[in-house]
């Protein structure tokens, strides 16, 4: 359990997910496998900010490294900032997962008003504007 | 540590397979079925990652809200005789995106990756005082990361937060009045 084992099983939802919305010819399929790209790259985003330190809190030995640490060893608001710093990818994943959801709803309405006016969910078929 | 492994490699494999199965299933409510299954070790892997808000978050608006819209809409369209067949691009598809993947795989895995753990693993002998600081206060973040969560969301992210729930409410009435029939 690493953080390379996450990136790679993120980078094989992704390609899963890529391979399906590209070859699937159901509209509900496609938006499926797109929702499984989402979730790729939300295991990724959950992964760096478990595992990667922040350049800005890494310690290196060239910048201010005791800055940083007297900073967040004196804890109060400032401290916390700093350290809030490594959760920032799971604020991502909460966005990531909010326009999922508005696009899925999105997706289905769309798909719910072809199917009544053409009867039919195969995006081959749907080619209203093929010039 | 050892059961972490094992729990991480049973969530992978189910996330993957489940995956590979919402792809090559024929029939469209089996697909969502498993699309349901890898949601779930998603979520399980997310609980591995020190992430308990977002696990729950997966399992309430993937496994409970997107699901049931999926399977819904399944099943006003659903045709018997067609199930979910590919088209003609499939060999070229899987040609491409092996390529993408090979070379994804071979570019994070050689990255340098700025690692937490470095930090941690560090020995006593080399460990500065900072160094030791700035483990003790990740130590402190991850061990309950929902009330940090809630600070950033509300205080460092609250203009992003707000534009999303504009988006929600946008997305709301746009599926709406797509879907509203026509009277007239």
């Amino acid at each position: 359990m690493s953080l390379e084992n996450f990136l790679l099983l993120s980078a094989v939802l992704f390609c899963i997910g890529l391979y399906g919305a590209v070859t699937k010819r159901n509209i509900i399929t496609v938006l499926m496998c797109i929702e499984l790209m989402f979730n790729g790259v939300n295991v990724a985003a959950v992964a760096f900010s478990r595992y990667i330190l922040p350049r800005g809190l890494a310690v290196n030995p060239k910048i201010s490294e005791n800055d940083i640490a007297t900073v967040i060893a004196n804890g109060g608001p400032i401290g916390d900032t700093v350290l809030s710093t490594l959760l920032t990818g799971q604020v991502f994943a909460i966005f990531i997962i909010t326009v999922a959801a508005a696009e899925i709803a999105l997706g289905l309405g769309i798909v719910i008003a072809i199917y009544r006016n053409r009867d039919t969910v195969d995006i081959t078929n749907i080619n209203m504007m093929k010039g | 540590m050892f059961s972490l492994d094992v729990m991480f490699w049973i969530l992978a494999i189910s996330a993957i397979g489940a995956a590979i199965a919402v792809v090559s299933m024929d029939d469209v409510f089996w697909a969502a079925l498993f699309l349901v299954a890898s949601f779930l070790a998603i979520a399980g892997l997310f609980v591995l990652l020190n992430a308990e808000f977002l696990a729950a978050v997966q399992v309430l608006i993937y496994v409970g809200a997107i699901s049931i819209l999926l399977i819904f809409a399944i099943m006003i369209t659903r045709n018997p005789q067609e199930g979910s067949t590919s088209n003609g691009f499939q060999l070229v598809a899987k040609l491409l995106i092996g390529v993408l993947l090979i070379s994804m795989s071979i570019a994070l895995v050689n990255t340098d990756w700025n690692e937490l753990h470095d930090y941690y693993e560090i020995g006593p002998g080399v460990a500065s005082q900072a160094n030791t600081q700035v483990q003790a206060g990740a130590v402190s973040v991850f061990a309950d990361t929902t009330p940090v969560l809630a600070q950033l969301l509300l205080k460092d992210y609250v203009l992003p937060f707000e534009v999303a729930s504009i988006l929600l409410l946008a997305a709301v009435i746009g599926a709406l009045v797509m879907v509203q029939e026509r009277s007239r």
